[in-house]
């Protein structure tokens, strides 16, 4: 399903204000040494008829932060939502190219996108507990949804999530109260908890802070720092000091193709592109 | 409530302070090479000058990297800028020690003009200022600070007398000239270092207060006596 050789129709051609591709950086040097977690060569995608990612090449590494920025529309949530197929909610998408996570095509025919979206979780731009659960039953829907029954390994996992996500002394007696009861930041956290319950590989976050204050900002921020060691992190944001602050790697996106995608260091302090270079500084537009 | 980066910027203080423990060594070393006529001191001070040229560089790197990644904001960006600054003074302070450790090798070829006393008390006030002024990197204290910036027309008191009475040894006996000379930019060096000691103390006052206190009534010198 993934292969170029039964890749879906390529649609017209892109309009000329599309920047040209920028030239394949030699997949080694864009990681380093690092372990690679997300190989990704010509990967395109299209709402219908309207292509909305251009042959996106790029090596996300593992056990480490990397932003994604660009302005809007530029194709960036779409991109994060590709990697755990969220996109397939949407009726009419399609894709080509190449998508593998440690090795494995999840597109291939055998990957249940249920399944995958336990490994790669998602952590969303307006923060959602379910509103009829408890914030124990919010951290542990995902575990028994998938059959766990046995109550010290559900007691012990969800202090382990809560204390995870920086939220477990904050809650710790109050675990029967709604999940909904909690600050912006707080429920925040908590879907940050619900996702790490299921042990995942890979956190996804779309503009995990742009609907809180700057103090519940740095929490999470707080949080994404001590997370980066043991989760692939890949963050979508609007923020570009934040980007600036949490991640290694940067990846700007424009229109539907990825500009340049390096060192954060690099891309705020000498990026190589005159597009980032302009965007970063503000003077896009 | 503290950063996850905060960090850097007590590494940043750190290196700054290092560089000031540096640049004080380095000069302390190069008036003991001169009263001693030691040119292996000499030469460990010459050969030293790149620590100094290093740090400086590591610490505007670290300023510009810290500006750009972390957006620092009020005393958080005065500390990066002062930082920078600072760090150009001390550079400059270990180019004036190896000047003086260059003078130093050339005048322990001859016997001195006379007994080293006013050089080594130069330095010696030269050192309380910079030390003074570095140590308002840990704890800012701005009477401590406006304090250096006044005891500067000491230094140039006693560069001014040395001035004039090498002069003096120069015009009785034209044998002393070269000599005396050397000591002339030794004296120079050392008012050069008071100089730099005054700029970083009106840049922790910038740093304490957010105020430019350069070129004030605030910070002008005691005028001699």
């Amino acid at each position: 399903m993934a292969d170029q050789s039964q890749a879906k129709p390529i649609a017209d051609r892109p309009p000329a204000s599309v920047p040209s591709a920028v030239p394949r950086i030699p997949p080694s040097s864009q990681t380093g040494e690092r372990e690679v977690a997300f190989e990704i060569t010509g990967f395109s995608l299209w709402y219908g008829a309207t292509q909305a990612l251009y042959d996106v090449d790029i090596r996300i590494p593992a056990r480490a932060v990397t932003a994604i920025i660009g302005p809007s529309g530029c194709g960036k949530s779409t991109f994060l939502r590709a990697l755990n197929r969220m996109h397939e909610l949407t009726p009419g998408t399609r894709i080509a190219g190449n998508l593998r996570l440690f090795g494995e095509d999840l597109y291939a025919a055998s990957i249940d996108p249920a399944v995958l979206r336990r490994r790669v979780g998602m952590v969303f731009q307006k923060s959602n507990p379910f509103p009829t659960m408890s914030i124990a039953d919010n951290v542990l829907v995902g575990l028994r949804l998938n059959g766990v029954s046995d109550r010290a390994l559900l007691r012990d996992r969800l202090e382990e999530s809560l204390r995870m996500a920086a939220l477990w002394e904050e809650v710790k007696d109050y675990l029967n109260r709604p999940g909904t009861s909690l600050s912006g930041g707080q429920q925040q956290r908590l879907c940050i908890a619900r996702a790490l319950a299921v042990q995942p590989e890979v956190l996804l976050m779309d503009e995990p802070c742009s609907a809180l204050d700057p103090i519940a900002t740095a929490k999470i921020e707080e949080l994404i720092n001590e997370l980066r060691a043991s989760y692939t992190i890949i963050i979508v944001t609007h923020n570009m000091q934040q980007a600036a602050r949490v991640s290694g790697r940067t990846a700007f996106f424009y229109l539907g193709k990825l500009i340049e995608y390096d060192e954060t260091r690099t891309i705020f302090m000498n990026p190589n592109n005159p597009q980032t270079e302009a965007y970063v500084a503000g003077r896009f537009g | 409530m503290k950063r996850f980066f905060d960090a850097e910027l007590e590494t940043f203080r750190s290196q700054l302070i290092l560089m000031g423990e540096t640049a004080i060594e380095q000069v302390r070393t190069a008036i003991k090479a001169l009263v001693e006529a030691n040119s292996g001191l000499a030469n460990q001070v010459i050969a030293s000058d790149d620590k100094l040229d290093t740090l400086e560089v590591r610490i505007d790197d670290e300023a510009v990297r810290y500006m750009n990644l972390r957006t620092p904001i009020a005393s958080d960006l005065r500390l990066v800028i002062v930082g920078m600054k600072a760090s150009h003074d001390l550079e400059r302070v270990g180019d004036e020690a190896t000047s003086i450790a260059k003078r130093a090798i050339r005048l322990s070829a001859e016997p001195p003009l006379k007994p080293y006393i006013d050089l080594p008390r130069m330095t010696g006030i030269t050192l309380e200022m910079l030390r003074d002024a570095l140590d308002c990197f840990l704890q800012v204290d701005e009477a401590k600070a406006v304090a250096v910036c006044k005891r500067d027309a000491e230094v140039d008191n006693i560069n001014r007398q040395l001035y004039r009475e090498l002069t003096s040894f120069m015009v009785e006996d034209p044998a002393t000239i070269s000599r005396a000379i050397e000591l002339m930019f030794i004296s120079k060096s050392i008012e050069r270092i008071a100089d730099h000691a005054t700029n970083i103390a009106e840049e922790m006052i910038y740093l304490s207060k957010g105020k430019d206190v350069r070129h004030t009534e605030e910070v002008k010198k005691i005028p001699p006596a």
